[in-house]
């Protein structure tokens, strides 16, 4: 109960002095879906410039990145959406290094990499009650009922923070956006491809009905 | 071999989270796939992965994690939603089950409407091997 009360005010004050423009966007999925890769694309869109580095590796990002300020603008052009996008390293329940040898690294950079990947994984959950609203990026050629995805949106859901679910890589033959939209039919689903920029619009104008 | 372990909600209902938390991931340490009678908290999943992703080391590297609800497509608004959501609050969701396996020797768990797949890993020449279990 006690408990309760103390979320309960954590938020009501969260809320209270919180201004409109530091909404937080967040980037959330597992690894190697495509998150970093969407927040290169949003940046290059609006800003200009790249955010994070991309990799086929799993666990490239393993600390959470924020770019301040986005103004993100609707097809007409008319309304605005301003944000801090915080990019997520990829949540996963297992990490292993030798998975990382695999790809050609070497021993010591595998574990560093393991070792930094799961306190990114960690703080990735921490960060979960700051958010306003999440993009969840899953990969579209793959399995979208995988415990992580659901565990996931099932968090945001009881946090009430908004979703908006992007299946990445819509450009790959093995892409299945109608069984991720099948996995998650009470929430909006945008095939997209954010190495491409296929569909991209779309996308944004999905963000403007789910963050308002 | 594989070793199953049923753990019945009544053995952890009465725990508090950590207390749950560690007793399931404890058995998953000791290389044993938890079979759990109905469902941690949301909440609890997500302290689950990150309660294992402290714990990962030379010798333990994560869990496969699996949650079965039959009840989840079903539930939705209304008096049954409202009932449903108050039987769970007071009383821990039993419905359903809950796979944890260690990932040194699950490789894969695949759900789909009518069975449940676990992909095994065989240590001696570390290919898949499929055990199915229907529902």
């Amino acid at each position: 109960m006690l408990n309760f009360m103390q979320k309960f005010l954590n938020h009501f004050f969260k809320n209270l002095f919180k201004s409109k423009k530091n909404i937080k966007l967040g980037l959330y999925g597992p690894p190697n879906g495509g998150k970093s890769t969407l927040a290169n694309r949003i940046c290059m869109d609006w800003l200009g410039e790249e955010m994070s580095s991309v990799s086929n590796v799993a666990h490239e990002t393993r600390e959470i990145q924020i770019k301040e300020q986005i103004k993100v603008k609707d097809k007409k052009g008319k309304k605005e959406l301003s944000f801090n996008l915080v990019d997520t390293p990829g949540i996963a329940t297992k990490i292993d290094y030798e998975e990382f040898l695999k790809s050609g690294m070497k021993e010591k950079e595998a574990k560093k990499r393991a070792k930094e990947a799961t306190k990114g994984v960690i703080d990735a959950i921490k960060w979960l009650d700051d958010m306003d609203g999440v993009v969840v990026v899953l990969d579209s050629t793959k399995d979208p009922y995988s415990q992580v995805n659901i565990t996931i949106v099932g968090n945001l859901a009881a946090r009430n923070i908004p979703v908006l679910i992007a299946g990445n890589k819509v450009d790959l033959k093995k892409s299945d956006i109608k069984k991720v939209q099948a996995a998650f039919p009470q929430y909006k689903v945008v095939g997209l491809s954010a190495k491409y920029g296929k569909n991209v619009q779309d996308f944004y104008d999905t963000l403007f009905k789910v963050m308002k | 071999m594989v070793t199953l372990q049923f753990v019945p909600y009544g053995e952890i209902a009465d725990l508090s989270s950590v207390g749950r938390i560690r007793m399931l991931l404890n058995i998953a340490k000791e290389n044993k796939i938890v079979l759990l009678q109905g469902r941690l908290r949301k909440e609890e999943e997500t302290e689950l992965i990150q309660a294992t992703m402290e714990e990962i080391n030379k010798e333990f590297k994560g869990i496969e994690l699996a949650v079965i609800d039959p009840n989840a497509s079903k539930s939705g608004g209304g008096l049954r939603g409202f009932k449903d959501g108050l039987v769970n609050g007071l009383l821990g969701n039993r419905s359903g089950m809950t796979i944890i396996g260690p990932a040194s020797i699950v490789k894969e768990i695949k759900k789909d409407p009518t069975k449940i797949e676990l992909m095994t890993k065989d240590k001696r020449n570390g290919k898949k091997k499929k055990n199915g279990k229907r529902k």
